[in-house]
């Protein structure tokens, strides 16, 4: 049983639907991460389950409890969710341990010693505590809040892009904190961004939304590898798309025949592959003749960035596929470790690993 | 009418203190240094005086009953007003700042609106209305009608900056939404309630005009009284002293409720925009707040001026005499608008493009002087000239210098403001595709702080034109201002030849109240 039921969820901004009809089911304990681009409507989802403003139409359910049931719902302060703003959104007027303590009463038991030790869990230093947000740095900053959410031991944890605003490096580490934390003290959790990456390594469960609905909704792997259409595969990741005729679980495509994850049979055929299934092997134009079953190509672009080098391959030969004559004119991108990669005019031989993926 | 001073000091991000420091030129900063040690003329004088009339002296005209009763009176003026002026404010904000009563823009401006209405004419409004008002109470009413805009501009442009995201914060820890106002809200509202009290409190100080019509005696009162009796004896030159250890009492509170702390938004990004409380039920009751306080602080004074003028009819024109004292006060407004623009200028320039600590020292100067009862300026020109340079004595030139000590710092401000809109890179930019540096200067720089500076000189012209005090005691023989004309007839009991005086100041105020609205929206960014 689903702990956090949300269905047929509608939000009207006056003339702007920013949700048009979302469900979803997030189980007890685990992470769910929506995902999309900006003004996709991710953002009032979760103002809608935090309850800071009410859905036009469609059910809340936490936990059994029923938050929100059209425009009747919950207030924010009633419900017991946690939330992390993107900047933390911290107090400035008070001190960060009296931020921490905002939501515990004031004369709780061990108040201050509940602060300590929450400051502690998320990994901030006892000294700190004196100190006034505007003098923390934004790793801090988001440290506080999320010990500050904590505090009141919410049913559900909403973290709103909250490591948007850090910086590269810290951002991962961060991410990865946090999902442990989460994780050692059984919160559900759930992740807004605009981060791909971020989603898919964050959570369990990953929904990509457009246009104020999911497009679709899985574990990161599915989502990745089986992308329901161009748009969702691209904005995952980079994805080579090409035109295919696929039987018996083989496609034959430009790049030759490649094992496909469906039996079915079409003579035209759209599929995807990630680039990192592409493999370059170094050879010269000698070394083409004679192998007419392989697959050979001509470095004409490379670009260097330190730990990866991205390269434009044109194909030198095609099998026999559907408008193949587009297709072999459009050389392929890919990247690549930056050691050793192969220089503008190099012949490379090319080899696909894995499946490739047929959008439906 | 120092609102623009205050909103530029009511904890408002300043740009400024990011801008790389760069050496000033030494002849801006000798000519700052000159226009501040000018500005602290008033005071030296003061000390001066007390120390040469001798201790025995001063205790015998300091520790006395009638000191001890403005004393009084005094203090149970500010901390009667200042309270409710605050409640008053911070309701009348929220109202039309965070909920969704109907016409909330329109009720925003109605609340800044008293500003273009002099004080003396708020009283003169009550006192023919209700000719039997008079005493604490009458000066508590008059003071709140008068003065809670200032409160109001700081209060609601610090709930127009709030980041929503805090209340969000809040709620979503538990908080009702009671709570949430008194934990959340409140708390950063401090720095503008403080700025906004802080002004309230100088004007109650300052003001002469209103309180003499609802015979209620404060230190300004007795000043000018004693003034009018003895001249510039010590005994007015003492209850000056006593005054102006006023101002700096209240400046010095003002700090100490302030604090050192910083209220803006921490992190980054732009602030979402605010949610309308939906008001519901409550509807009615704040539609009627509004309603009676725009009753009370405009209908009032304007159904009194509209009356004694259809009473007075056509013969209350006298528009030779009408014309030229509008002439005058445009003049000295004008004049003395220019002057403390011209002299601000280095001022504002250095806070800006070179700030460091002799810079805020400086500022520092001016601002204390700004904020020191016209009065107590007027006084010690007076002193000043009378003494040492009687041939300057009500001239021109005095009461223009008396303008331009009061008025700075609204010049100073308004001036900083449009400066820091004019990055200093464009000025190099400029010098980069070939001009020379003075011309550089014109064409970026100049260009665009040009409309800053103009609002300012149009602040303290509004402040000049209103002026009584000062110039009453300052000006040169047969200066006839349309404040000093109004005072008169109304002095003389003559309410409708004194109503034309007064609404001619209204409708000219009317304009440059709009102004302030608007630069203080802008100032909150919005």
């Amino acid at each position: 049983m689903s702990f956090l039921e949300i269905s047929g969820l509608h939000k009207r901004y006056g003339p702007v639907a920013a949700l048009a009809g979302v469900d979803l089911d997030v189980a007890s304990g685990s992470r769910t991460a929506i995902v999309g681009p900006s003004g996709c409507g991710k953002t009032t989802l979760l103002r809608l389950i935090a309850g800071f403003e009410a859905p036009d139409q469609g059910r809340i359910v936490l936990d059994g409890q029923v938050l929100a049931n059209g425009g009747a719902a919950v207030p924010a302060h009633r419900r017991g969710i946690g939330v992390v703003a993107q900047d933390g959104a911290l107090f400035p007027h008070l001190t960060i341990g009296d931020n921490i303590g905002f939501g515990m009463g004031r004369g709780e038991d061990k108040r201050t010693e509940r602060i300590v030790e929450l400051a502690y869990i998320v990994g901030l230093d006892k000294a700190i505590l004196k100190r006034r947000p505007h003098e923390l740095s934004g790793g801090q900053q988001q440290r506080v809040a999320l010990a500050r959410a904590m505090a009141m031991k919410p049913r559900l944890m909403l973290l709103d892009e909250p490591f948007s605003a850090l910086d590269t490096g810290l951002r991962a580490s961060m991410r990865k904190a946090v999902a442990e934390l989460l994780e050692a003290a059984g919160i559900t959790t759930i992740l807004v961004t605009h981060d791909q990456a971020e989603a898919l390594s964050f959570a369990g469960q990953v929904a990509v939304m457009r246009d104020g609905k999911f497009s679709q909704v899985g574990t990161p792997r599915d989502l990745y590898l089986k992308p329901k259409d161009r748009m969702i595969a691209e904005f995952l990741g980079d994805a080579i798309i090409l035109p295919a005729s696929i039987s018996g679980g083989f496609a034959n495509s430009p790049l030759g025949r490649i094992a496909v994850d469906t039996n079915d049979s079409r003579d035209v055929a759209r599929i995807m592959l990630r680039p990192e299934q592409i493999g370059l092997k170094r050879t010269s134009r000698e070394g083409m003749s004679g192998t007419p079953d392989m697959l050979f190509g001509e470095v004409t672009e490379s670009e260097f960035a330190g730990s990866t080098c991205t390269i434009a391959v044109r194909l030198l030969n095609n099998f026999d596929p559907p408008d193949a004559a587009a297709i072999g004119n459009t050389p392929l991108i890919l990247r690549k470790p930056g050691m050793d990669a192969p220089a503008v005019g190099e012949i490379v031989r090319l080899t696909v690993s894995g499946k490739a993926h047929v959008f439906v | 009418m120092q609102s623009a001073v205050d909103l530029g000091r009511a904890g408002l991000p300043s740009q400024m203190r990011r801008m790389p420091r760069r050496r000033a030129a030494p002849w801006l900063v000798t000519t700052a240094v000159l226009v501040a040690l000018f500005a602290l003329l008033p005071l030296a004088f003061i000390v001066w005086i007390a120390v040469q009339t001798g201790w025995e002296t001063v205790s015998a005209l300091v520790f006395r009953p009638r000191v001890g009763e403005l004393l009084v009176n005094t203090t149970l003026l500010v901390l009667l007003t200042v309270p409710i002026a605050i409640v008053l404010s911070v309701a009348l904000a929220w109202l039309t700042e965070r909920s969704d009563l109907p016409g909330a823009r329109l009720w925003a401006w109605l609340c800044v609106a008293p500003l273009a209405i002099p004080a003396f004419v708020h009283s003169y409004a009550w006192i023919t209305m209700v000719p039997g008002l008079h005493g604490l109470w009458a000066g508590v009413l008059v003071s709140v009608i008068a003065y809670f805009p200032f409160l109001y501009l700081p209060i609601s442009a610090a709930l127009r900056r709030l980041d929503p995201a805090l209340e969000d914060a809040a709620a979503a820890l538990g908080l009702g939404p009671w709570r949430v106002f008194w934990r959340v809200v409140l708390p950063q509202l401090r720095l503008a309630i403080c700025g906004g009290s802080l002004l309230v409190g100088l004007h109650l100080l300052a003001e002469y005009g209103l309180y003499v019509f609802i015979r209620f005696d404060t230190f300004t009162t007795a000043i000018v009284d004693q003034f009018q009796s003895t001249f510039n004896g010590p005994a007015a030159n003492m209850l000056a002293g006593v005054l102006v250890t006023c101002c700096f009492v209240l400046l010095g509170l003002e700090v100490l409720v302030r604090g050192e702390e910083r209220y803006a938004r921490v992190g980054a990004g732009a602030a979402r925009y605010q949610q309308r409380t939906n008001l519901g039920r409550a509807t009615t009751p704040g539609l009627l707040l509004l309603v009676v306080t725009t009753l009370l602080a405009l209908g009032v004074p304007f159904i009194t001026i509209g009356r004694w003028l259809i009473a007075g009819g056509a013969e209350v024109w006298r528009l030779d005499e009408i014309g030229l004292a509008l002439g005058q006060t445009l003049f000295l407004a004008l004049a003395g608008a220019l002057l403390a623009t011209v002299a601000a200028m280095p001022m504002a320039w250095i806070s800006i493009r070179a700030p460091g600590p002799l810079q805020r020292l400086l500022e520092g100067c001016n601002y204390i002087v700004g904020s020191l009862p016209g009065v107590v300026i007027a006084l010690a020109l007076v002193t000043i000239t009378v003494r040492i340079a009687l041939p300057l004595y009500q001239t021109l030139f005095t009461i223009l210098v008396a303008y331009a000590l009061m008025f700075l710092p609204r010049a100073l401000v308004s001036l900083r403001a449009s400066i820091a809109q004019a990055p200093v890179e464009l000025e190099r930019a400029a010098s980069s595709l070939g001009r020379r540096p003075l011309n550089a200067l014109w064409s970026t720089t100049i260009r665009l702080s040009a409309p800053g500076a103009a609002a300012g000189m149009a602040l303290v012209a509004l402040g000049i034109m209103n002026e009584l005090t000062a110039t009453q005691m300052l000006a040169p023989n047969g200066t006839r201002t349309l404040a000093m004309a109004f005072w008169s007839y109304s002095s003389e009991i003559d309410y409708a030849s004194a109503a034309p005086y007064a609404f001619i100041m209204v409708a000219m105020s009317l304009p440059l109240t709009w102004l302030l609205y608007v630069q203080s929206k802008r100032m909150a960014g919005r």
